[in-house]
């Protein structure tokens, strides 16, 4: 306990706090590494998503790398990358967007595919081109699920985003690494503290996106719809396509 | 690519090493969470407060953690089992969202009926709920799996053995093969474990392909658990 | 449905969590990094060297020089490379956990006394014996010397006519590389302006003097670099090394640091004789073996060891 409260203190020391090299630079690079990756991985990955989830081609395949980027270490990719470029902020960000591409990827056609087939299909009837069955219909509709992907890669790239000093690219793991080196057990844990907050203000933050910007009576996403079937069928109000699950 | 030829014995004893990280986590990610995932999933109250604590873990960044244990745990500091205690905390806050999500997806008429035949509290659990939860739980399990293969390689930076070396010390060598080498031998674990799993899966669970509307639900699910996105 | 569910399958799923837990038992009790878990605690096993070295892949060859030499005269060697820096293998090696390990004496002696007015080689080790901690000591050190040293490309060295660490202090806009933990060292930004009253910017470059840090000087990202003394990329590249007439970097030559406990005559007397035989020519050659040839440091280490006949 003493340790976390040595970080807390660590953390106000305007000494710490401001300046070049500060607390607050360091934070303003954590985040722009997190929304400068997650913005370049959704102008790659979401449209792609959207476009399998529409016309379920590539699904597998899709499935297939996004599981395997997952699983590729984001150290070692930032120091093939950082071999190749140099130091600065190119060979990180580079990294994060390869980390983020997956929870976008998967995000985005999942969301489309949760969409009833049924009002897919009625949207259609009434005469709505492809382009606004998925823009009108299967877009709003897998909103929550596509939110939650760019949620979950944001949350990853924050969190790895302190790995960028490998690269001499900045961001909180300056401090991070500094305390290891030093043993400056009150850095070390005053930075890890900035970081876990950071992210769970993420988080907030997109757990209320995701309420304010789905659909009313849009409950894909939500629990309720992978619990099981109620005996009786209840009563639904305001969410159409709850059936047929 | 002939660094990689000359240095088989030392990728193999590092991929080892890698594995024997690994796989502790895995396994007690997943007994950790199916008690914790139970009772978010039976009591209704706790399942927001559980799940957020859970999400919280996710949050704090992996070195500074791996550096953090020793001191909490009086481990000495090249200690591996502060990286296997790291890893089991991650994997335990992502798996008990995958447990309480399978126990949900439970069908509640199942329930009800094991109930009726007379089945224990206790019993209904082990032998019809968690049986049946088995596909959503695999598929929780298969994240964790992949998640905690690529995060061991954080241990080396703190000096715990694992395919981190070669990114470190090809690093410091400028020699791009040794990277790359362990690049691909961490992918290999991650296919090799995945498969095991499915076919773990396969064994214990052939019911799982029979059903398909379960199977539907099973796959959102799962996809779920992958975006993170179920909400409470 | 249910008898599907019978107890086989549930039995089935104990078997192999139990088979698994019993695996994995076998794992932490057998070789692999989870054996280190019993040494941890206290000193190693009787009669185990545990060598240590820190992640720079010229220190691993020394200790892969001492761990060979060492098992070619009887001794059980376990070897633990790749510990960080120094602030973070001392401890290790105070609670016992690591029992040998290669050194720098003068990076070492102001590590333990930041004051330290030792320069020369003899000097740094005579003051380094009474600086290190009670349970540990310093071996013979050897000739074979590999310190910090700062480095510029030869275009700079020319336009700006700078041989010196002084001549620094000509130039505007100086910003220095290095690892992370140089911006707080005694011969980093701080005593350059209180040695040499040169100021630098610093960027820390947390490869150890590696390709990052040289492509950084080639590009010039930065315009000093610090890189030891022994690295082939010095000559390779035709950079310009400092000269530092105030002795900001002391004489750095490689000493064994071994916990007392491990200190028998059997082990001393082998480090002793293998840090007599090695040079600071050695050290380039095995150094430029390991990146340019990038051939592992056992190879290096057998080959160096075969050449010199010592056992």
């Amino acid at each position: 306990m003493n340790l976390f409260l040595d970080g807390i203190a660590w953390i106000f020391d305007p000494a710490h706090l401001n300046g070049p090299g500060g607390i607050w630079v360091r934070i303003g690079e954590q985040l722009s590494y997190t929304f400068g990756a997650v913005a370049l991985a959704a102008i790659i990955a979401i449209p792609l998503g959207l476009w399998i989830g529409h016309t379920g081609r590539g699904r597998d395949v899709a499935v297939l790398t996004s599981g395997g980027l997952r699983a590729l270490p984001s150290l070692g990719l930032l120091i093939i990358f950082a071999l190749a470029i140099g130091i600065g902020f190119k060979a990180p960000l580079l990294a994060f967007v390869i980390l983020a591409i997956p929870s976008l990827l998967s995000g985005a056609y999942a969301g489309v595919e949760a969409v009833d087939r049924r009002t897919v299909d009625a949207a259609r009837a009434q005469g709505m081109t492809e382009w606004q069955v998925l823009t009108k219909v299967e877009l709003p509709l897998g909103l929550p699920l596509l939110i939650g992907g760019i949620r979950s890669g944001v949350l990853q790239v924050v969190a790895t985003a302190t790995l960028a000093y490998f690269a001499s690219g900045g961001a909180l793991g300056v401090f991070i690494n500094d305390g290891l080196k030093t043993r400056d057990y009150a850095e070390l844990i005053g930075a890890s503290i900035i970081v876990t907050v950071l992210a769970l203000l993420l988080e907030g933050i997109f757990a209320l996106l995701q309420r304010l910007f789905v659909p009313r009576g849009v409950t894909a996403g939500r629990i309720s719809d992978v619990r099981s079937r109620p005996l009786r069928p209840r009563a639904v109000v305001g969410s159409p396509i709850q059936e047929g699950k | 690519m002939n660094w990689v030829v000359n240095n088989l014995g030392l990728i193999w004893s590092l991929t080892l090493d890698h594995i024997a990280l690994a796989v502790p986590p895995i396994i007690l990610g997943f007994l950790i969470s199916i008690p914790i995932g139970w009772v978010a999933n039976r009591y209704h109250a706790s399942r927001g407060v559980l799940l957020t604590i859970s999400g919280l873990l996710y949050t704090v960044p992996s070195l500074p953690l791996f550096i953090a244990l020793p001191a909490i745990l009086g481990t000495g500091i090249l200690d591996p089992v502060n990286v296997v205690v790291g890893l089991t905390i991650y994997a335990v806050a992502l798996m008990v969202r995958s447990v309480a999500d399978a126990l949900a997806a439970v069908d509640s008429g199942v329930r009800q009926a094991a109930t009726a035949m007379g089945y224990s509290g206790w019993q209904g659990f082990w032998q019809v709920e968690f049986p049946l939860a088995g596909p959503v739980l695999l598929a929780g399990l298969r994240v964790v799996s992949v998640s905690t293969v690529s995060l061991v390689s954080i241990g080396s930076v703190i000096g715990v053995s694992s395919l981190g070396y070669l990114f470190l010390n090809g690093l410091q060598r400028n020699i791009v093969a040794e990277v790359i080498s362990g690049i691909v031998a961490t992918l290999v674990i991650a296919i090799v474990f995945d498969l095991i799993l499915v076919a773990v899966g396969r064994i214990l669970l052939p019911w799982a392909k029979a059903d398909p509307s379960a199977r539907q639900t099973r796959r959102r699910t799962a996809e779920r658990a992958l975006t993170g996105t179920v909400t409470s | 449905m249910f008898t599907a569910l019978k107890k086989g399958r549930i039995a089935a799923l104990g078997v192999i969590a139990v088979s698994a837990a019993v695996a994995l038992a076998g794992c932490s009790s057998g070789s692999s990094p989870l054996d280190a878990g019993s040494t941890s605690t206290g000193s190693a096993a009787a009669g185990t060297i545990v060598i240590g070295s820190q992640s720079y892949y010229s220190n691993e060859i020394i200790a892969e020089i001492y761990a060979q030499a060492l098992e070619a005269n009887g001794q059980t060697v376990t070897r633990k490379f790749n510990i960080g820096q120094r602030d973070a293998y001392l401890p290790a090696l105070a609670s016992g956990e690591v029992t040998l390990f290669p050194e720098y004496s003068g990076n070492l002696l102001q590590f333990y006394d930041k004051s330290t007015a030792a320069v020369s080689a003899d000097d740094v080790y005579a003051a380094l014996k009474t600086a290190v901690p009670a349970n540990l000591e310093v071996l013979e050190q050897s000739a074979a010397a590999d310190q910090d040293s700062y480095n510029v490309t030869k275009a700079f060295a020319d336009a700006n006519g700078v041989t010196s660490i002084a001549d620094l202090a000509k130039v505007s806009n100086v910003t220095l590389g290095g690892n992370a933990e140089l911006a707080t060292r005694p011969y980093g930004p701080p005593g350059l302006l209180s040695t040499y009253n040169v100021t630098v910017g610093f960027t820390p470059i947390d490869d150890s003097a590696g390709p990052l840090t040289l492509k950084a000087l080639l590009d010039n990202t930065i315009q000093v670099a610090n890189i030891y003394s022994a690295d082939p990329s010095i000559g390779e590249n035709n950079l310009v090394t400092l000269t530092d007439p105030k002795n900001l970097f002391l004489a750095s030559n490689v000493v064994p640091l071994i916990n007392k406990d491990a200190a028998t005559p059997e082990v001393t007397d082998v480090i002793n004789k293998v840090d007599a035989a090695l040079t600071t020519e050695d050290l380039v050659k095995m150094n430029g073996e390991s990146t340019t040839d990038q051939k592992s440091s056992a190879d290096i280490a057998k080959e160096w060891l075969d050449g010199k006949k010592l056992f």
